[in-house]
């Protein structure tokens, strides 16, 4: 046997082996790694037996294809074109039928594309509106209410209106901060009982839960395009993609010493639409 | 045997004479043609192992607890969707290295299909009469990469449901249609329990089909053109020669073949992939970072980062920011990427025939166009991962962002102009130096030109 018969003869055997080992391993439960390993084996054996063979068993050979020029001869390309507008004088010469006929084949059209409306509810008024409303319990991930006192200055938690834990455009950062530190824009004094201010973790610019808390600075930054905002002042943008605040949530503190919403965000949350004023 | 199915087909069919002719298609070999290869075979291989996975997932958002074999999860809350696909990697034999030769294929295929194009755009393939290959093949890349999204989003874990909310969101800033469409599309306000079930249908129905459609005019017309070679002695514009379609070319292009799927099968083995389950399942108010996505749509992330905070605002009406980054920006790239024959065309006046192929050199402003556009996207890619850079060399994320703003549009000005400089200067230098050509001292003592041995040594 000739040395590159042998070294095909070897890969194939190896490959025989791969495949008996892959079935061995499969049946005693199976291990991902040996299955792509061995897998591998099986293939990448049998491939290069097959290129060996092509490249050092098979006779080199040249074979040369003549390039028929694409556009066909002149005559061919009269002919079909005057086919071509020969039919279409054909119809077209009964003018009414042909606009009877794109009329029917329009209004169709118009009428197939309709079940493109059941695909999905009208944009809703969920847009510009929350579960939050005047009174609802601030509440943690697991329901529970969150009492004033509880959390010292510096600390975050994300929070939910009760009954709608978990709930996307409602999630908002409850912090505490020093009251004096606090810039806000006016008409919002009162918002922020005993330094608790809180605002719509929704981000502004695509929608990512604002998860991270630089407390040192008082900033918040989104993790999917580093949209930064400040906390002292009313979450105005500071760095990055977005363009508005984070939507403040209005606080109190009511006479048992919860904390409330003393309404709805001070924004619509979330990203930007054309709706938006 | 053989003989006998011939006739048999030839009876019906009148196959022979395609046959006869097709058998000895010539098929030039060179290293740079097999691109376009290993996209098909990775293709193949996400056919295959896509069935498999289709097999055992759920596509639905439906609220399950998971009470399977994985210890870490076990009694979370999660959709239906990830506990299939946490089933399918540790309670299916073979599930799990099937999952990541799939994705693997997929970031492959991709990966494949680009360095095809860059091939096709660098050599100048793409110019008359192969136009519409190329607005075909680019309609292929597009659709391989919603392959990707569409597939890469369905196991609805952490870090993909992130990604199909930032999609909801560039979807939502389209000027006028974008909240119908982002509520048509996704069934509802993000995130919609429907969502996963129209994906898969994406992933498996709709994308395949039309991926199948373009493969096979993409092939055919490959096939009816024939192929283009590079410009050597010996060779002529209206002929092409090469391995004989029958045994020799398909016995190549069949190891060729085994050897993309036994690359696949080790890295499906040894190489993890989107391990799903450390990133736990997606919930709309928990986020992870850093959090990056795979790699073919890392330039839109780098867009979403680096644009800076402009908006438009006009008549009680507001054209959000992710819309220039995410909609507009690539639409005109991808437009530019797809016109470019006839863009060139345009430029160049050059409407000739052609099938002989340009090297980088031969065209300079193209290939400082293309290296400067690759550079570009290489660049933004990077942007799409500020925050682990940011990380690595332990400086603040925002001097990353910003440096990055200035570098992604000035590094691909220098490195196109550098390119079209290098390729004008090289050409002009080859022009200085007289053609090689072999001589061969005949039997009477004088020299004649030896075509094969000027062959040789052009090659």
């Amino acid at each position: 046997m000739p040395p590159s018969e042998r070294r095909v003869a070897a890969m194939l055997l190896l490959s025989i082996g791969g495949s008996a080992a892959l079935g061995v391993v499969y049946g005693f439960g199976g291990q991902p790694q040996l299955e792509g390993v061995l897998l591998a084996v099986a293939l990448g054996t049998l491939g290069g037996a097959v290129i060996v063979w092509a490249l050092r068993l098979l006779p080199q050979e040249e074979v040369t294809d003549h390039r028929e020029p694409e556009p066909s001869p002149p005559e061919v390309r009269r002919e079909a074109t005057s086919e071509l507008l020969h039919g279409e004088a054909e119809l077209t010469a009964r003018r009414t039928l042909v606009r009877l006929l794109l009329g029917a084949l329009g209004a169709l059209a118009l009428v197939m594309i309709f079940p493109i409306r059941s695909l999905g509810p009208r944009p809703s008024r969920s847009l510009f509106h929350t579960e939050w409303q005047d009174g609802s319990f601030v509440v943690d991930r697991n329901g529970r209410r969150i009492r004033a006192g509880e959390l010292a200055p510096g600390s975050v938690v994300t929070v939910f209106p009760e009954g709608f834990v978990g709930a996307p455009a409602s999630q908002a950062l409850l912090i505490r901060v020093e009251p004096a530190l606090l810039r806000l824009p006016p008409g919002r004094e009162g918002w922020t009982p005993l330094g608790y201010i809180a605002f719509s973790k929704f981000c502004t610019h695509a929608g990512c839960p604002v998860g991270l808390y630089r407390a040192s600075v008082h900033q918040l930054l989104c993790p999917c395009h580093q949209s930064t905002f400040d906390v002292l002042r009313g979450a105005a943008p500071v760095f990055g993609p977005t363009t508005r605040a984070l939507p403040q949530l209005p606080l109190r503190i009511d006479p048992g010493g919860f904390l409330r919403a003393a309404g709805d965000f001070s924004a619509p949350v979330g990203p930007g639409f054309w709706e938006l004023s | 045997m053989i003989r006998r199915l011939v006739l048999w087909l030839d009876d019906r069919l009148g196959a022979a004479s395609f046959a006869k002719q097709a058998l000895r298609k010539a098929f030039p070999d060179h290293w740079a043609f097999m691109l376009g290869e290993v996209a098909l075979y990775s293709y193949v291989v996400l056919v295959l192992t896509g069935v498999f996975l289709t097999f055992f997932f759920t596509a639905s958002g439906q609220d399950v607890v998971y009470q399977g074999t994985y210890a870490p999860l076990r009694g979370v809350r999660m959709s239906a969707a990830y506990a299939s696909v946490l089933r399918l990697s540790f309670d299916v034999r073979a599930g799990l290295v099937m999952r990541q030769i799939h994705h693997w294929a997929a970031d492959v295929f991709v990966a494949a299909i680009v360095a095809h194009a860059f091939r096709v755009f660098f050599t100048g393939a793409f110019r008359r009469p192969r136009e519409i290959n190329w607005l075909i093949g680019t309609s292929l890349l597009v659709l391989a990469m919603a392959a990707g999204f569409t597939g890469y989003s369905m196991p609805d874990d952490l870090l993909s449901g992130t990604g199909v909310r930032i999609a909801y969101s560039v979807l939502l800033s389209v000027p006028v249609v974008g909240t119908w469409a982002a509520w048509l599309f996704f069934g509802g306000e993000f995130p919609a329990p429907v969502t996963i079930g129209r994906f898969l249908a994406l992933h498996i129905m709709l994308i395949q089909a039309l991926i199948l459609g373009a493969l096979g005019l993409h092939l055919a017309i490959v096939w009816h053109q024939k192929h283009t070679w590079f410009r050597l002695p010996g060779r002529t514009e209206d002929t092409v020669s090469g391995s004989p379609l029958w045994p020799n070319y398909a016995m190549k292009s069949v190891g060729l073949a085994l050897a993309v799927f036994a690359v696949l099968s080790l890295l499906g083995g040894l190489v993890q992939i989107n391990p799903v389950w450390l990133y736990g399942p997606y919930d709309p108010t928990t986020v992870s970072s850093p959090a990056q996505p795979d790699w073919y749509v890392g330039w839109l992330e780098g867009l979403l980062r680096l644009f800076p905070d402009w908006e438009i605002h006009l008549f009680g009406h507001t054209i959000p920011e992710p819309f220039y980054p995410g909609v507009l920006i690539p639409v005109i790239l991808l437009a530019a990427y797809a016109l470019w024959p006839f863009i060139e065309q345009a430029v160049t006046r050059d409407r000739e025939v052609h099938h002989f192929l340009d090297r980088a050199r031969d065209a300079p402003g193209r290939s400082g166009w293309g290296a400067g556009g690759l550079s570009f996207m290489v660049l933004l890619t990077l942007a799409g991962s500020n925050d682990v850079l940011a990380r690595f060399f332990g400086v603040p994320v925002e001097s990353v962002t910003n440096m990055l703003r200035v570098v992604v549009l000035v590094v691909p000005l220098i490195v196109g102009w550098a390119v079209y400089a290098a390729c004008r200067e090289l050409r002009a230098h080859e022009a200085a130096v007289p053609p090689f050509h072999a001589l061969r001292r005949d039997a009477a003592g004088g020299y004649i030109e030896s075509d094969h041995l000027t062959k040789e040594r052009a090659e």
